[in-house]
């Protein structure tokens, strides 16, 4: 039997019916996910809830500030193209790029991104490594969370049921700051990562005020490095430190055995990028 | 339920539900066969298609996400240039990649008339040609756009 299939044109109505059907519901964002998952059996939802007409969903825009907003239903074609993040954070737009092909780029969202929880999808880890926070909605309540909150296992984040990713914000930046998104394909190109790292850093009079390092594929979740980060920050940029540094991050993550590498390779695979990724935004 | 969709330019109604793709709309019901399934995982690129310009996997699109939006197949773009450059420069082999190569470098002509090689690659990526056809496939690009 099909599914019913909702196209909400508000947000409340969107959350009402999402608590209406509880879990026979499915959100439908850019539909990349829930193909494949359809297909293979994995799912079987009695509602559909598109969120594609719901008002300013895909919409994106940069504060006084530097700040940007991304609309959960901005596709990474057109968060990567929009004048905010290519003024505001190229470098987020570089992560963005490395999804896959064009065609998912234009068909998957960055809120269908962050919903899915794939521990190995770029959007995610480099989200978390800016610092950005979701904006997320039910009925007429709205709350800020940090993204790296979201995510409590593969596929699984902390959002309610009846929650919905409205945006996604990533604070501005100082002339201090400094981001990079490395990625590692073992294949090809479009692969998954077998792992990625997202570091940003804020560094004056050459010693690291700030730093965040995120890394995908490699745990669960996006993966926080935080033996790395303890030992440079507040310390002075020391290139010869790097390494030392980088190789921390091994024991920070908790990869599987697959085709995208034995956990033991990935793992110095974690260890090889960090410090590349470090050495491009502190050297 | 109903859908709406223009595709090739003419105005279809569609009966699909959310379960329904893109690909088996066209492929079963307007009997647009020219796209291909190929993979099913929209990693091969053989069921590219033109939505509102964009080129997408047909296998990965629920049907009705096109509801109110334009839809073009190989079927429907006007590109002979392309395809004759495709058969001069050994761009074409078995055949089973082909429309989706030349959907896919339409896209990438409309978003740059003369692209770069790194362009190019960007977009053609994901294309795959199991013939290994990619430098006939990238010369033929450059064939049709005057290079």
């Amino acid at each position: 039997m099909s599914a019913e299939y909702h196209e909400p044109r508000a947000w409340d109505e969107a959350v009402a019916t999402l608590q209406e059907h509880g879990d026979d519901a499915l959100v439908l964002a850019g539909g990349t996910a829930y193909t494949l998952l359809l297909r293979q059996g994995l799912i079987r939802p009695g509602h559909v809830i598109g969120l594609r007409r719901l008002p300013g969903a895909a919409r994106i825009d940069a504060d006084a500030h530097g700040g940007v907003s991304i609309g959960a239903m901005a596709t990474h074609t057109q968060a990567l193209r929009s004048e905010a993040v290519r003024e505001h954070w190229p470098e987020l737009g570089a992560a963005l790029a490395k999804v896959a092909t064009i065609r998912i780029r234009n068909q998957a969202t960055v809120g269908g991104s962050v919903a899915h929880a794939d521990p190995a999808s770029d959007a995610p880890v480099m989200l978390c490594a800016l610092g950005a926070q979701a904006v997320v909605v039910s009925g007429s309540e709205r709350r800020r969370a940090p993204v790296d909150e979201l995510f409590v296992d593969t596929f699984t984040t902390s959002l309610a049921p009846h929650e919905l990713i409205h945006s996604v914000e990533i604070p501005g930046r100082t002339p201090w700051t400094r981001a990079a998104y490395l990625k590692y394909t073992l294949r090809s190109v479009d692969d998954y990562a077998t792992v990625s790292v997202a570091v940003r850093a804020e560094i004056t009079d050459g010693v690291v005020e700030q730093l965040r390092v995120f890394l995908g594929g490699v745990g669960a979740t996006p993966m926080r490095a935080t033996s790395t980060e303890r030992a440079l920050r507040g310390r002075r940029v020391e290139p010869r430190a790097l390494g030392d540094a980088a190789a921390l991050a091994r024991n920070d993550v908790d990869p599987a055995d697959d085709v995208r590498g034995s956990a033991a390779y990935k793992r110095e695979m974690t260890r090889v990028f960090t410090e590349r990724a470090l050495r491009s935004v502190l050297a | 339920m109903t859908l709406h969709v223009r595709v090739n330019g003419t105005a279809r109604d569609i009966n699909a539900g959310p379960e329904v793709r893109l690909i088996d709309v066209l492929r079963d019901q307007l009997g647009l066969t020219g796209t291909k399934e190929g993979c099913s995982v929209g990693v091969c690129g053989a069921c590219s298609v033109l939505v509102d310009g964009e080129v997408m996997s047909a296998c990965l699109l629920p049907a009705v996400l096109v509801d109110g939006m334009d839809v073009t197949t190989i079927e429907g773009v006007a590109a002979e240039r392309l395809e004759e450059a495709f058969i001069t420069e050994g761009g074409f082999q078995c055949g089973i990649c082909t429309p989706g190569q030349i959907v896919s470098a339409v896209a990438l002509l409309m978003a740059h008339p003369r692209p770069s090689d790194a362009e190019i690659s960007d977009w053609m990526t994901g294309n795959l040609c199991r013939c290994t056809g990619y430098r006939g496939i990238e010369r033929a690009i450059k064939k049709a756009v005057g290079e």
